[in-house]
């Protein structure tokens, strides 16, 4: 079993959406990055996501890992926030038949899984269509 | 840089092959790839394998592999590029030989898949793609594909028919290769309705979970009229690229920029064109993929992919036959293997030994390997000498 | 610094999950007859967590919705206590992951409290005399329960989820507390011991000598510690174990339904326990006027009430509008599960 280390550092990003701005070209990366790769600059700013934007493209799962089974089908998205940052999250929430590239979504924080029933329970964010 | 030519191939049939061990089924690929060379010794190798810690457990395999093919003590090395292992593979031994380091080296492919149950084996898969932040967040690795599909699907206008027509044209052409793991026909309606992975990809778009190996033997294109087996074939063009990890980091998720980039250095190294491509073995592990690689590698216009398949554009007979080997979705994709069993059956196909599937008088022929949902790949263009 | 003041709450937030199910539902499984069991309860339907819903997550959104009415600073936090019977760890803190997610880490204090449905009011409670002796800023209380019923149990009508979150302070208070009052007991009408699934009850010695007998003794020396009496009251608000137990205390102790209708969340929420007053007081915060003075007790089994009296002030018409109303998320965006979705969702079918 792995130690709750890998989940406990991915914190700021899961619980608070933290990401990192360049200072010269104003992209915002989240993950945050220790390196531009358009300029290869290392002079970063920490910013905060919108919270808020739209599907650019989903898929509802039917077949799931062990951890989500009981969740299918499920809808999975790739989300443009207000702010440019793509994030891959859940649709939460929402009949699957419903959404389509553009619904407008925003963040709330949810459990995402149990690792196991005496394991930790690992939160994050979903986005729910507003 | 020395001229480098493939004289020697090598695979057995791929399925669930429950009898044989990860040793055993690349050391049969190994020494049927020596044996069809004609050579009597391998100066190193190099081979493709995703997983095998995954898979079986068993980390380390350079060394496992050289032991039991009973070659040490060369050096022998493992390379992992999800999916694109094995096409990788056979990139460092074109390396190696190519810089005059080493005459004769063997590039192989191996998984073994089916000693995990189903949720393990999709676990493992999905470790090409980013665990913090795309598999944690639930997308599994069809889902991915799936997302690709459906940008595809409104933005081109590409239709659910038309992912089938991939399915089923390569289910036909598996069904003529003795190697192929389902040698059977489908049909669009049986496409349409099986069961639903990952909307908009159903059962039958999904290439399946298999065990096998794959090897290749290299050696300069000079050394190569000394072994006189087979046809030699050359390696006349190579390329590999990489991309985002994370398909949400990608400006245009449904375009293949990591196959664009390593095709394009494969033209350019070999001189060609991609009309000048007689036969081409893609990475169909999703019938969307092939309809995405078709157009990154030049023989559609973007968006058009679509219609490859469904016209027949790309059966065997057709203008750009694409996938004769049944590709992943009927030949079967143990993800290390796949890269080197594509070069085979363009070996193959040049050498004039494809039987059924042969293309008719090809001459030149593509190969085009990819890992996790985009981020790594690998193209070969080999010709015949 | 003490603080001599206005003290009371300035930021409250809410968190009420899409789900619900009806007593009809639950009562069709049990071969119970709904009619009689939606007028002996007065409840129509309940929330339902959604499998990825949990007190922590339901406290996460209601102190976010807190904080967007205040629009204070969330580093000048310096205590959350999160009050419920349905903690997702037994050992380990709940406070600590919503206090990360509001990024109110590391300088601030945190508990989890428990004492059945009274948990949400007395960290409110707790609060309100920090920030009053000025150790701390602000202190975030939070009442939030996934409440278990054990299957065809009268609980399992009425157990539900929810979440209430208030921010108190000194500075732009829109709800001054005036007056404070706690009655408690040793009286053992409700419990849940160690590793069981679902909570016990003592049947009709949960009414009399537990829940009555503690509201209206907290009520009355609320009333006469603060000089006050019903009809100074724009709003009252009560434990809401179902429909019918508030509106008999409150009309007892001579309260108006007028006066207790804002608040009455019940027959469509369902007991919401940690949460279930905490809720109602978020539903009055909503719709308050400057001036309304606001009448609270809570209760909790094992047992005891904690009572509050509430002036509002001129700063609460700024936050109303600042996000999501408690009562536009109990009547809008619902889905109606059918008693096998509830069962899965809620981790009652067996495998």
């Amino acid at each position: 079993m792995s130690t709750p280390a890998r989940y406990w550092r991915e914190i700021p990003q899961r619980y608070r959406y933290e990401g990192n701005k360049c200072k010269e070209t104003g992209e915002i990366f989240f993950p945050p990055r220790l390196v531009n790769p358009s300029t290869k600059s290392s002079n970063f700013e920490k910013v905060n996501l919108e919270t808020e934007g739209k599907i650019i493209t989903y898929t509802v799962i039917h077949v799931a890992p062990a951890h989500f089974r009981d969740l299918v089908p499920y809808a999975v998205a790739i989300v443009e926030l207000n702010d440019g940052v793509r994030i891959t999250s859940m649709i939460a929430d929402c009949d699957p038949d419903d959404l389509k590239a553009g619904t407008k979504v925003r963040i709330e924080f949810r459990k995402i899984y149990e690792v196991g029933d005496a394991g930790i329970i690992c939160y994050g964010y979903k986005c729910v269509p507003t | 840089m020395r001229d480098v030519a493939i004289i020697g191939v090598g695979m057995n049939k791929w399925g669930e092959l429950w009898e044989k061990s990860l040793r055993d089924i690349f050391v049969e690929a190994a020494l049927k790839a020596i044996e069809d060379a004609g050579v009597d010794h391998i100066d190193s190798m190099y081979i493709g394998n995703m997983s095998s810690g995954l898979f079986v457990g068993q980390e380390h395999i350079g060394a496992l592999m050289a032991d039991y093919l009973g070659v040490t003590p060369i050096p022998s090395t493992r390379i992992e590029s999800a999916c694109a292992s094995g096409g990788a593979a056979v990139r460092q031994a074109f390396i190696e030989v190519a810089s005059g380091m080493s005459d004769i080296v063997l590039a192989g492919g191996v998984e073994k898949m089916l000693d995990v149950d189903g949720n393990d084996a999709t676990a493992a898969l999905a470790t090409a793609a980013d665990q913090e932040y795309e598999v944690y967040n639930g997308v599994t690795f069809p889902g991915l594909y799936a997302m690709i599909a459906r940008l595809h699907m409104d933005t081109y206008g590409t239709t659910q028919e038309q992912l089938a027509a991939v399915s089923v044209k390569n289910h036909h052409n598996g069904n003529l290769n003795p190697n192929a793991q389902y040698q059977f026909e489908v049909t669009t309606e049986q496409v349409l309705n099986s069961i639903m992975v990952c909307d908009p990809l159903r059962l039958l778009d999904c290439s399946p979970i298999t065990d096998g190996a794959a090897a290749v033997i290299v050696c300069p294109l000079e050394m190569a009229m000394n072994y006189k087996n087979n046809p030699a074939v050359k390696i006349a063009g190579i390329g590999q690229a990489s991309d985002f990890l994370a398909l949400h980091h990608r400006k245009d998720p449904s375009w293949l920029k990591v196959v664009e980039i390593a095709g394009m250095q494969a033209y350019k190294m070999a001189g060609k064109e991609p009309k000048d491509i007689d036969v081409c073995e893609v990475h169909d592990c999703f019938s969307i993929a092939e309809i995405c690689v078709v157009e990154a590698l030049g023989f559609a216009e973007k968006g058009q992919g679509g219609c490859m398949a469904s016209t027949g554009r790309t059966a065997i007979g057709g203008e750009i036959p694409v996938n004769t080997s049944g590709g992943l979705k009927s030949k079967g994709h143990p993800v290390g293997a796949t890269g080197v069993a594509q070069v085979i059956e363009i070996v193959e196909q040049l050498r004039g030994q494809a039987g059924e599937r042969q293309v008719h008088n090809a001459r030149t022929g593509m190969t085009q390997n990819m890992g996790g949902s985009g981020a790594s790949g690998v193209c070969q263009i080999l010709e015949a000498v | 610094m003490k603080n001599n003041g206005k003290v009371g709450i300035v930021g409250h937030g809410s968190y009420i999950p899409r789900n619900r199910i009806t007593i009809e539902e639950i009562a069709k499984v049990w071969g119970a007859d709904p009619k009689s069991m939606e007028k002996g309860l007065m409840l129509r339907e309940k929330s339902v967590p959604g499998p990825d819903e949990d007190v922590i997550t339901m406290s996460v959104e209601a102190a976010r919705n807190a904080i967007k009415r205040c629009g204070i600073n969330p580093k000048d936090i310096g205590a959350i206590y999160i009050g419920s019977e349905s903690h997702p760890y037994a050992v380990k803190p709940s406070g600590t992951v919503v206090a990360e997610a509001i990024n109110a880490t590391p300088e601030i204090h945190c508990a989890d409290f428990e004492f059945a449905c009274k948990a949400g009011s007395e960290g409110m409670y707790v609060c309100l005399e920090q920030v009053r002796s000025g150790s701390i800023k602000y202190g975030l209380a939070i009442g939030a329960d996934t409440s278990q019923g054990c299957p065809s149990d009268a609980l399992e009508y009425s157990a539900s989820a929810g979440a209430a979150a208030f921010i108190l302070g000194g500075e732009k208070v829109v709800a001054e507390v005036l007056e404070t009052y706690a009655y408690m007991t040793d009286t053992p009408d409700f419990w849940r011991r160690e590793h069981q699934f679902y909570p016990s009850h003592a049947g009709r010695f949960t009414g009399e000598p537990a829940f009555f007998k503690h509201v209206n003794a907290c009520a009355k020396g609320l009333l006469k510690k603060s000089g006050t009496k019903p009809e100074d009251y724009a709003f009252a608000v009560f434990h809401q174990p179902n429909g019918k137990f508030p509106q008999r205390a409150g009309l007892s102790l001579g309260f108006t339904k007028e006066q207790m209708d804002t608040g009455w969340l019940a027959p469509t929420l369902g007991n919401t326990y940690s949460g279930a007053s905490p809720m109602g007081l978020t539903a009055i915060l909503d719709i308050a006027k400057p001036g309304d003075l606001i009448f609270m007790v809570s209760y909790g089994s094992g047992a005891g009430s904690d009572g509050f009296v509430f002036k509002i002030t001129d700063h609460i018409v700024e936050t109303q509008k600042k996000t999501v109303q408690t009562r536009a998320m109990l009547d809008g965006n619902k889905k109606y599960l059918s008693y096998g979705e509830y069962a899965k969702y809620r981790g009652k079918i067996k495998r």
